[in-house]
């Protein structure tokens, strides 16, 4: 019906449709956009936070550390996440995308949303955090923008719904839908979830800023909103979890080791993944016990058993993929023979071992009820989604970009030399960020807040020396992984802009259905003691070990500090 | 059969689990279950539980509150702001306001004495961060949180506030001591 063509890209073999890859396009880019504002405003927050610099006026910090906090965890994500979406559906199933016209309209209030939340922010009257507490009160085009760009995410994964629906109507593919689409359909059904809470606070609050209704409580809002701001983390967390299966199969052609497994997980997720929203309501009055423990813990830890699942299925579909090649000496030849100078690898495992150590330990020992309380709002909070949002999601969408840029931009990359290196300055520099962040906040370091020093108080606490220590060293690697940030942005943009065009394939005016997959025969020839990854295994058990550790390290710790009851 | 194609069997929930994956499940949920136990187990036999008692208030009313312990305790006052230092006998009602940009009054307590701390803010949520014990508690506008503290330590603490509360935020610091 629709008059669009598909393009079968000559180097992956995917299938583009030509109004899906428009829009691919231009969400990628404008992610970019965004990701580069809010990269310019993190050079402001961590030299001011750097107490020998102290660059930023305070009413300038926390103007910037808001349009920061918006601008990387909502509009660079979000629009990023918008067109994996579009590939999930579209390109793994070579069909037409549904709806283009709404589709568009969703990118308009998206980027008009983002604009207007923007600029409200920048005019200097909504420095309220990306949280927006109630009743500190932002004006009335920091709330409209938010809701317009909710709306259209919401618009979008509809878009995304109804491609589903095409592809199985016109049986572009037999059977099941691949595994990475199966995982988007996990992020883009916690999206509706987390979008929807999102706008059942934000109207009223916008609403009360312009004066029709009187007040929200401030808890009510508190429990709402964090129904949209951590769970809008979950949607991050199924998706850059799709991408390294994506990227596991794109550089090795592994497959998973057991498609139940892998599923079965991300069926967890859809379950009990936004329950989390607790984990911000631990330190708050009026939540009873029973309510704190069940949410936090995801109901009895099942999402976290699901993301353990996942870290372990994941290298291990690598491991197996590489001993079938004839990797298969030892516990570890698979991974020392892994391509390192591949940035869409390096920078997936990159992201994978630090999401699991830093975020994924850190995450479970904050969001254990009594814990909570020695790191609530301490620099260990943003430490703890430095890990996961940043070395988790973003790297994660850097490595995926690297495989775009040919593919769907088709460009030839520039100054591969440099990408290379890229995931290992950028994330390297991250893991020590956040390291040095989580140390400070064990020493008790508030976050959000402009001065450690307190000028202008009668009564400053004088912060032990180690914490100032740390706070210089969280400016230090904060600068380093912003400058691995710039390089993947001028490797990205340098290369849409003067990269070699390169050849785009054969268009053809109907899709054509992916053929029926052969069963593979399962005789296997590699692994030890019946264990097809046993390298994959010990990595995991010394994650293990480290979380077992690092989690009673931590009750010891709570065990002495005031009773409290 | 990769990732990024539909899988070969038809009926992906029939695939076989290998044993590293069968092993590393049952591994993961006997110390998910672990971590839970532990949670709930603390609250039995653990010494630092946050309390949940919780009731409505208005400004006004917790001011009264707070007032009336400040004519009856205090001891002495402090800085230049003459902010009251008050020593309530242990095991009574100890009201602690926060707001723009001050914790008052100041509290002294008694080691190894318990005290029932109420909390409140009085504008914008704040946050109470006992330093150098870093313990820290969410104050929410328009609540009274009743803590029940009992402090394991003499000293002289600082209650910062962790919550961003506008632009002298980092003003907002206080003395908390315990003889």
């Amino acid at each position: 019906m629709n008059a669009t063509t598909y393009r079968t890209c000559p180097r992956s073999g995917l299938q583009f449709e030509s109004q899906a890859e428009k829009l691919m396009m231009v969400n990628a880019v404008t992610a970019v956009v965004a990701l580069l504002v809010g990269g310019i405003l993190a050079i402001g927050v961590v030299l001011t936070r750097w107490p020998a610099v102290h660059w930023l006026a305070a009413d300038t910090f926390y103007m910037v550390l808001t349009a920061h906090g918006i601008d990387m965890l909502i509009f660079w994500i979000i629009f990023f996440e918008v067109a994996v979406l579009y590939f999930c559906s579209s390109t793994l199933l070579r069909c037409r995308l549904a709806t283009p016209k709404f589709a568009w309209l969703a990118f308009a209030l998206m980027l008009i949303g983002a604009v207007t939340n923007n600029v409200a922010v920048f005019q200097g009257g909504s420095s309220v955090m990306m949280t927006s507490y109630v009743p500190m009160m932002a004006a009335p085009a920091f709330y409209l923008g938010l809701i317009l760009f909710a709306v259209g995410a919401l618009i979008a994964c509809f878009v995304f719904f109804g491609t589903l629906v095409i592809a199985r109507r016109d049986r572009t593919y037999q059977g099941s839908v691949p595994l990475v689409t199966f995982g988007a359909i996990t992020a883009a059904i916690i999206a509706v979830f987390t979008i929807t809470s999102g706008a059942i606070i934000l109207i009223p609050t916008f609403l009360m800023s312009v004066g029709v209704i009187q007040s929200v409580d401030a808890l009510v809002y508190r429990t709402i909103w964090w129904a949209f701001g951590h769970s809008s983390q979950q949607i991050n967390v199924a998706a850059h979890i799709s991408i390294w299966y994506a990227v596991a199969a794109i550089a090795f052609g592994a497959k998973p080791m057991s498609e139940r497994v892998s599923r079965g997980a991300f069926l967890l997720y859809i379950l009990f993944l936004q329950l989390a929203s607790a984990h911000h309501l631990l330190a708050d009055p009026g939540l009873s016990t029973s309510w704190k423990v069940v949410n936090t813990s995801y109901f009895m830890y099942f999402a976290v058993l699901a993301s353990m699942i996942h870290g372990l299925t994941i290298p291990g579909a690598i491991e197996v993929a590489q001993r079938q090649k004839g990797f298969n000496n030892g516990l570890f030849e698979w991974l020392r023979k892994a391509p390192w100078d591949n940035p869409v690898f390096s920078g997936m495992f990159i992201a994978l071992i630090g999401f699991g150590f830093l975020g994924g330990i850190s995450g479970v020992m904050m969001g254990t009820e009594q814990l909570n309380m020695i790191i609530h709002n301490t620099v260990y909070v943003p430490g703890h989604f430095h890990a996961t949002v940043v070395i988790g999601t973003t790297l994660s969408f850097m490595a995926l970009t690297y495989f775009l840029i040919p593919v769907l931009f088709r460009r030839e990359m520039i100054n591969p030399g440099l990408a290379k290196w890229q995931p290992y300055l950028f994330g390297l520099s991250m893991y020590a960020f956040v390291l040095v962040m989580m140390g400070a906040g064990t020493l008790g370091v508030s976050r959000r807040h402009w001065d450690m020093a307190f000028s202008g108080s009668a009564m400053a606490y004088e912060w032990p020396g180690a914490a100032y220590l740390l706070m210089g060293l969280v400016g230090i690697s904060g600068i380093a992984a912003i400058a691995g940030g710039a390089i993947y942005i001028y490797i990205t943009v340098g290369s849409l802009l003067w990269g070699r065009r390169l050849d785009e394939g054969a268009r053809s005016p109907k899709f054509t259905p992916i053929p029926r997959t052969a069963p593979t025969l399962a005789a296997q020839t590699y692994g030890s003691a019946g264990f097809a990854a046993p390298g994959t295994f010990a990595l995991a058990m010394v994650f293990l070990v480290s979380f077992v550790l690092y989690y009673f390290i931590n009750w010891k710790y709570l065990s002495q500090v005031w009773g409290l009851s | 059969m990769s990732a990024i194609l539909p899988p070969a069997e038809r009926l992906w929930w029939k695939h076989p689990l290998d044993r590293v994956e069968g092993t590393w499940i049952v591994i993961s949920l006997i110390w998910c279950l672990i971590m839970f136990a532990m949670m709930v187990g603390w609250h039995v036999y653990g010494r630092q539980n946050l309390s949940t008692e919780t009731y409505k208030t208005t400004p006004d009313l917790f001011t009264k509150k707070t007032q009336a312990m400040v004519d009856k305790y205090t001891v002495r006052t402090e800085t230049d702001q003459k902010i009251p230092v008050v020593a309530p006998p242990p095991g009574s009602d100890v009201y602690l306001i926060a707001r723009l940009w001050a914790f008052w009054p100041i509290l002294e307590l008694e080691k190894d004495k318990t005290y029932r701390l109420h909390l409140t803010a009085m504008d914008y949520n704040h946050g109470f961060s006992l330093q150098p014990a870093n313990i820290n508690i969410q104050v929410v506008p328009g609540y009274e949180h009743v803590v029940t503290v009992t402090p394991n330590k003499a000293g002289t603490y600082s209650i910062v506030c962790n919550e961003f509360c506008g632009i002298n935020h980092h003003t907002m610091v206080s003395r908390l001591y315990v003889k």
